[in-house]
């Protein structure tokens, strides 16, 4: 007489009915998916969970903490005695360009005011520390821990002591995830500090450097020069480190010199970094002074309407890529 | 009645603490090395108490908490979850009484098709294909495997919990 098989787990056939389950949770899986992508979802959810998230968040950032302070428990003297002489010596050294910038500064505040131009060398920043969690997929985020609370917005840069590291993207009440500047979705307008060129940085695919996929092939780019921002986009403020040229070669399409660079920032060890608070010009450059020419009535009609679009350059994550990161309350010009 | 509280709360632990080690970073040298926890967790239930206890829609739900926790899109990892608990619990009966070595294999290839759903899903979101190393995850999540389930066997034993 055969063994009578249980039926709740069949050994080869299946249930339709497992399947049809199947089927509905997977319908359900990519509804959510595509409403997501679309509307991005995630983040609200992430917000109004935020009493459950964020705890979370800090106790597996515990862990990473743990080894930190394992490691200034267990360091020895002399390691101690070595690196706070080297931070003596750094600090000299910051005090002294400090001191020689003192001056610089207040003449080219002076000549700025001559020029009338509003660049302030001035910064307001608000410290804030990295929490150490896994934000998961690729590794070109982090986040930080201040949030709404604290005064947090989109779109605020993110510096540490070397250069750019990003902007914030999303915010949560007590945190905000900060996307990096070697983000594939990314892009920055840099400037060349030796030439002035103009440019766009956009974060590359293995997330360890810059890409610069647009310089003009008769542009004079050469390995080593440092990148700054520029400014344009007024989302960063100028003239901050961006980093530095790598390679320069022609790009596949032949029609443009494609130069990689290295981030100046210390994208990996960072873990404290600085929030930048005055964001450089609200909508990209200065609004064209009115046309001041000859009367309206004797001016021809069709020539001063011909007034140039502006275009503010997006300094925003691309958001053919994201649009759902962006579109939660980026302050579009 | 107790030891069914007991053991409930053991389950659940378990895959709450695999959520948070999903979250715990790794130096950045082994960070694209690092095992999918949550995934492994599931399948050592799925194989051991079967649709009692792992349904369908506790991956989904699993899966969603995953998703918000870490994630790039909500119901990305709900849906590879879903896959892997469907396909774990149909050959639940085989899988059981394979060898470890052939265990070890069979999760090696189910970590791998997740992978590749995963991939599918990142290229319509629109993503840019990961480096080489990406693939190397599954390879240590079943080289993890067999640890991971003489563990959580042995810590079953002896908490005399089903």
């Amino acid at each position: 007489m055969p063994l009578a098989r249980e039926e709740s787990s069949p050994l080869f056939a299946g249930t339709a009915a497992g399947t049809l389950r199947l089927i509905f949770y997977l319908t359900m899986a990519m509804v959510l998916m595509v409403l997501d992508h679309r509307n991005g979802w995630l983040w609200r959810l992430r917000y109004t969970t935020a009493i459950v998230v964020e705890p979370v968040y800090r106790l597996a950032s515990l862990p990473a903490d743990g080894m930190h302070a394992l490691g200034v428990a267990f360091a020895d003297r002399r390691m101690l005695t070595e690196q706070n002489q080297r931070l003596r010596e750094d600090l000299l050294l910051a005090n002294a360009k400090l001191n020689r910038m003192a001056a610089v500064a207040q003449q080219n505040q002076r000549l700025k005011e001559l020029l009338d131009t509003q660049h302030s060398l001035e910064l307001h920043v608000q410290l804030a520390r990295v929490i150490g969690v896994d934000l998961g997929a690729y590794r070109y985020r982090m986040m930080i821990n201040l949030g709404s609370r604290d005064g947090v917005k989109v779109g605020q840069p993110v510096i540490d002591a070397h250069g750019v590291m990003g902007q914030v993207v999303d915010v949560l009440p007590t945190s905000a995830s900060v996307m990096l500047v070697t983000d594939p979705d990314h892009a920055i307008p840099v400037m060349v500090e030796r030439t002035g060129l103009r440019t766009v940085a956009y974060g590359s695919r293995n997330g360890e450097q810059l890409t610069l996929p647009t310089v003009p092939m008769a542009a004079d780019v050469r390995v080593g020069d440092k990148l700054l921002t520029s400014g344009l986009g007024g989302r960063f403020p100028q003239g901050f480190p961006v980093g530095e040229i790598r390679s320069v070669n022609p790009a596949p399409t032949g029609m443009f010199l494609e130069a990689h660079a290295l981030p100046s920032a210390d994208l990996d060890r960072s873990d404290e970094v600085l929030l930048l608070h005055d964001l450089a010009e609200p909508a990209g450059p200065p609004p064209p002074p009115t046309p001041a020419g000859p009367p309206a009535d004797q001016a021809p009609a069709p020539a001063s309407s011909a007034a140039i679009p502006r275009v503010p350059l997006p300094a925003i994550p691309s958001s053919s890529a994201k649009p759902g990161a962006t579109q939660t309350g980026v302050p579009q010009t | 009645m107790s030891r069914q509280r007991v053991s409930f709360w053991w389950f659940v632990g378990t895959l709450v603490f695999a959520l948070l080690l999903m979250l715990v970073p790794l130096p950045h040298v082994l960070e694209p090395f690092k095992p999918y926890w949550p995934a492994l967790v599931l399948l050592y239930w799925a194989l051991e108490s079967g649709d009692q206890r792992i349904t369908l829609g506790l991956a989904f739900v699993l899966g969603v908490c995953a998703d918000l926790l870490n994630g790039v899109l909500l119901g990305e990892q709900a849906l590879r979850l879903c896959v892997l608990a469907f396909i774990a619990l149909r050959f639940r009966s085989r899988l059981r009484f394979f060898p470890m070595w052939q265990q070890t294999l069979a999760i090696l290839a189910l970590l791998l098709n997740d992978r590749f759903l995963l991939l599918i899903v990142r290229a319509f979101a629109g993503e840019a294909t990961p480096s080489a190393l990406w693939w190397a995850s599954p390879f240590v999540s079943a080289l993890l495997w067999p640890f991971l389930f003489l563990l959580l066997d042995d810590l079953r034993m002896r908490l005399r919990i089903q």
